[in-house]
């Protein structure tokens, strides 16, 4: 018993482990997978369309802003043509022309002057007095006086703030001159300026040295260079993207584009954290539910196995019982069929004995024996054969009716019947243990449908406990029947004892299967348990009551029908009053 | 009543011949078979057989068969069922079937002679009643 309850413990165990890693393993993996494979390309999507949008933008600008700059060389190229074949003055040419550009482009030129090729400024026209002015050493001039045309990069030179320059070579007979023109820097900041995504999104526009050529937003200031950035890797693609940190740390997304006419670059730089900041609020809610699902998982993959497994076990232990009750009853029937059968193989050999006493009785009297001393005692020893065996046929008579009857089939029962039957059945028992079974049936109770013969059991076992338990000591057992004024329309079988009690502990345990307080392999601890099962089942109820000292009180409701109650009932009274 | 013409009809055979001799001390003519079919013969043989006690259970042909057997062959013979108390049901079977009484075992023997008489007398009143008619019917048709 201890052995094989252990052993279905660890069963139980492993069948919760098993259950639980079932469920982990199937939920786990598809879940894994599916976020996985879903949270990846997402990410994958995403960062593509941000990478594409951001792209498109810094395209879009650098074209704009190739577009703006081819123009104005342009302007200044289309100029020097004019010069060439103009009859006006430098100074009045400049002064006309700058003020035309003005008209057309606003304030975006800001002066235009002529340098002739020692790098003096003959003539000039603008906002600065910079007629003179020596260019000579210049870098700008310096590049300027090798090309046809070029545009320099940012730088503060004379005039003390930033500005560019666009060069144009005029060549005249052998000598040269350069017309030059400033462009105005915040006007060509503006440019970029324009393209600003998220908080943090900025652009700006580098040399190839890698020195700043517009303004940012940010704090950085025109003296912060960039590392050198290579013309060549733009050959094949429009922009790059590249991931780096500034000072602080703080990881940048950089999107460059090279520009077609200059080599300049336009960089568009973001902080990660923003440019994919709707990406890292999707991918946190989806590691946020799939937490979720997790956690979902592992309290179902804890609890769902171990409340089946109590099921289970639940269920193995009912059917246990069952079993245990079907194997009871089998047997209770197999050991009626045996008393049958010994009982009618004894009545033959009993029916002899009784005839051949009484043929010796018949013989007797024949026999002149009327002076023998012992007649009297050969007679009252042939009566007490008689009496004897007479009372061997009442005892295999009880034994066969109760046999006959252990069956569940269901008969209108008079219980006080079936009751005095057990109790002559146990009669000899109590006898023997000094207890007295006192009968207090009321007359006049109503049929009920049940077994008897399992009726018979319940009491028997009742009685039987009630016999063992006062074994030593002796005592009374009430046995009562009467219809009760607690539950409506039911019978009451009340068993009453004076025995030694059941303690409160066991009290509650006492309908348990398998519990019995009696040595090992006397009782099986199912004799109450299958009683419960049997009041059960007739639809009743059964009680017990206990003091330990004073005695038990088993009461039984059994239910009956209506109608004959009441008919029962007025009989009884009439046959009380008729008392 | 004197001189029934008793038939006993069971296997056992210890208590056949001591009750057969008890009976007999009670003037009783009896006759003693141990098994169905024996009965049926010595019916046949002996016209004057009144009552028959049968054991219910008995080897080869029961009581039952033999009792539907003397019922359909001698109608006028009563029967009186032997039966131990697992057997009841035959008994009571064997009286729809036309018995006229039964008997537990172990019985009483003045029980079983009292019921001998009854079935004896059953019978003679019975065959008066028959003849009577006969000598009626006979009567008549004279007239």
């Amino acid at each position: 018993m201890e052995e094989s309850s252990t052993e279905r413990k660890a069963f139980y165990q492993i069948l919760t482990r098993k259950i639980m890693v079932l469920i982990l393993v199937v939920s786990f993996f598809p879940m894994v997978l599916t976020t996985g494979v879903l949270f990846y390309r997402f990410h994958l999507t995403y960062t593509e369309k941000i990478q594409a949008h951001i792209s498109e933008l810094v395209q879009k600008h650098t074209q704009n802003i190739d577009t703006f700059l081819l123009e104005k060389l342009g302007n200044i190229q289309y100029l020097a043509r004019l010069y060439d074949s103009t009859s006006l003055t430098p100074q009045t040419f400049l002064q006309k022309h700058l003020k035309l550009l003005t008209n057309e482009y606003g304030d975006v030129f800001t002066d235009l002057g002529l340098v002739d090729d020692k790098g003096i400024q003959f003539a000039y026209e603008g906002p600065f007095k910079l007629e003179n002015a020596d260019y000579s050493t210049a870098e700008w001039f310096v590049t300027a006086k090798d090309k046809p045309f070029f545009i320099s990069d940012v730088f503060v030179g004379l005039r003390g703030h930033p500005h560019f320059i666009i060069a144009v070579k005029i060549k005249t007979n052998g000598s040269y001159f350069i017309l030059r023109s400033t462009i105005n820097f915040g006007a060509f900041n503006s440019l970029v300026e324009g393209i600003q995504i998220g908080k943090t999104g900025v652009a700006f526009i580098i040399n190839s040295k890698g020195q700043l050529q517009t303004k940012t937003s940010g704090a950085q200031d025109l003296s912060i260079t960039f590392p050198a950035v290579d013309p060549a890797e733009y050959a094949n693609e429009s922009t790059l993207f590249a991931q780096d940190r500034d000072s602080s740390g703080k990881k940048y997304l950089s999107v460059t584009a090279m520009f077609k006419n200059i080599d300049w670059i336009m960089m568009f730089r973001q902080d990660i954290r923003d440019a994919f900041h709707d990406l890292w609020k999707t991918q946190l809610l989806t590691l946020g539910i799939f937490a979720l699902g997790c956690g979902a998982i592992l309290s179902v993959a804890f609890t769902l196995p171990r409340n089946i497994v109590r099921l289970i076990s639940s269920a193995d232990k009912k059917s246990e019982v069952m079993n245990k009750q079907v194997v009871e009853s089998g047997k209770l029937a197999t050991i009626g069929e045996l008393a049958a059968g010994i009982a009618h193989e004894i009545n033959n050999p009993v029916a002899i004995m009784v005839e051949e006493a009484g043929w010796i009785e018949d013989l007797l009297e024949e026999e002149d024996l009327k002076g023998a001393a012992n007649l009297d005692e050969f007679k009252r020893a042939l009566t007490q054969i008689n009496t004897q065996g007479k009372r061997c046929k009442e005892i295999t008579h009880k034994l066969l009716s109760f046999a006959r009857k252990t069956d569940s089939t269901i008969n209108d029962v008079q219980i006080n019947d079936a009751i005095r039957e057990i109790v002559s059945l146990t009669a000899q028992m109590a006898r023997y243990n000094n207890v007295i079974i006192e009968e207090k049936l009321n007359e006049g109770l109503p049929y009920i449908r049940i077994s008897p013969s399992e009726l018979q059991q319940v009491i028997l076992n009742l009685l039987n406990n009630a016999i063992d338990a006062m074994e030593k000591s002796g005592g009374i057992i009430i046995i009562e029947t009467k219809i009760s004024n607690l539950e409506k329309n039911h019978l009451v079988i009340s068993i009453e004892d004076n025995g030694p009690g059941i303690p409160k502990d066991n009290l509650e345990r006492i309908f348990d299967p398998f519990f019995t307080t009696k040595a090992v392999g006397k009782g099986t601890g199912l004799g109450l348990s299958i009683c419960y099962g049997i009041i059960q089942k007739m639809g009743g109820k059964i009680d017990v009551h206990s003091q330990v000292g004073l005695g038990t009180k088993f009461r039984i409701w059994i239910p009956f029908q209506e109608g004959i109650s009441e008919k029962t009932q007025n009989k009884n009274v009439t046959d009380l009053q008729g008392e | 009543m004197n001189n029934i013409k008793l038939l006993l009809v069971d296997d056992e055979k210890a208590f056949l011949d001591t009750i057969t001799k008890r009976l007999e001390k009670r003037e009783l003519n009896v006759s003693a078979v141990y098994s169905g079919a024996d009965a049926l013969a010595e019916l046949e043989k002996n016209k004057n057989l009144e009552v028959v006690i049968l054991d219910v259970k008995m080897p080869g042909m029961d009581g039952i068969q033999t009792l539907t057997e003397i019922k359909k062959r001698f109608p006028l013979v009563e029967v009186i069922m032997l039966t131990g108390h697992a057997t009841v049901e035959s008994a009571i079977d064997g009286m729809k079937i036309g018995a006229f009484d039964y008997l537990m075992k172990p019985c009483d023997l003045d029980a079983l002679v009292k019921k001998v008489e009854g079935a004896a007398s059953k019978k003679r009143e019975h065959e008066a009643k028959i003849s009577e008619a006969r000598i009626k019917e006979i009567s008549e048709r004279m007239v």
